[in-house]
């Protein structure tokens, strides 16, 4: 005889877990779908917008970095960077 | 939540920042109330829906606009709270902060009812965040399992199946604290 598989365990729910449910339903009561937030997001958003626009991510920084590096290094680069600039 | 019209979804897809607006402002309560579902604190919900509209902006050139803005929205607003309630934040355990306190049985002795109130959602917290965000929204919400599956990005037998594994896990956790569920 197979053993029973997660799908046939899944449908073996106790008079116990029955209760269980019932006493999640003391101790937190459903927020339902009628939640609203106390104020209007979009000025935090935009908030939000502007203060990650303005962050300079960081593989910019790292291809400063780099850059720095290559003109330390090579000095005879920054003609050609400057060319390509 | 409604969906766009076709010509905001595709302005919002190449960029357009009052098309953004006009989708943030349409679902704002929507996303909200779904965060607020599963992470049960108005005020981190407030947060995570900002951080939510946040992930949708960066996402907007790999929006489909074919596919609906909605089921979009809710799958990121999930990925955000389950981020929230993954992360070193959020300690504490379960509460119902900002909301209505549940309704004693009559008859109860008022104080034992609140002392099992508090030990069900200590229990419920301690739940791995997999297991606690389907039982959350399965058990407390009572959505239905497909509904919970397309916001997980899981299928329905997954959902059933942690939902499973959590209400066996709240058994032992509950007999060890001395509630006989």
């Amino acid at each position: 005889m197979k053993p029973p598989d997660q799908t046939q365990k899944r449908e073996q729910i106790t008079p116990e877990e029955d209760r269980i449910r019932d006493l999640l339903h003391q101790a937190l009561p459903p927020v339902g779908d009628a939640a609203e937030p106390a104020r209007d997001l979009w000025p935090a958003m935009l908030k939000h917008l502007d203060e990650k626009s303005a962050t300079v991510p960081w593989f910019d920084w790292a291809l400063l970095a780099g850059l720095l590096g290559v003109v330390a290094f090579v000095p005879a680069s920054i003609p050609v960077l400057l060319y390509y600039l | 939540m409604e969906n766009g019209s076709g010509d905001v979804l595709n302005a919002f897809r190449h960029g357009s920042v009052d098309a953004f607006e006009t989708l943030f402002r349409l679902h704002q309560r929507a996303v909200y109330g779904w965060i607020l579902r599963i992470v049960r604190k108005p005020t981190v919900a407030e947060d995570l829906t900002i951080e939510t509209f946040w992930r949708i902006h960066k996402a907007h050139a790999r929006f489909e606009p074919a596919l609906g803005f909605e089921g979009w929205a809710r799958r990121i607003a999930t990925h955000a709270a389950l981020d929230w309630l993954r992360s070193a934040r959020n300690e504490a355990a379960l509460t119902v902060e900002g909301l209505p306190e549940p309704a004693s049985a009559p008859g109860a002795d008022p104080a034992i009812k609140a002392e099992i109130r508090s030990r069900t959602s200590q229990a419920l917290a301690r739940l791995p965040v997999k297991l606690r965000v389907a039982a959350t929204l399965v058990l407390i919400e009572e959505l239905a399992q497909k509904e919970v599956a397309a916001a997980l990005g899981i299928s329905v037998a997954a959902v059933k199946l942690r939902v499973f594994r959590a209400l066996r896990t709240l058994r032992k956790d509950l007999e060890q604290q001395g509630i006989r569920p």
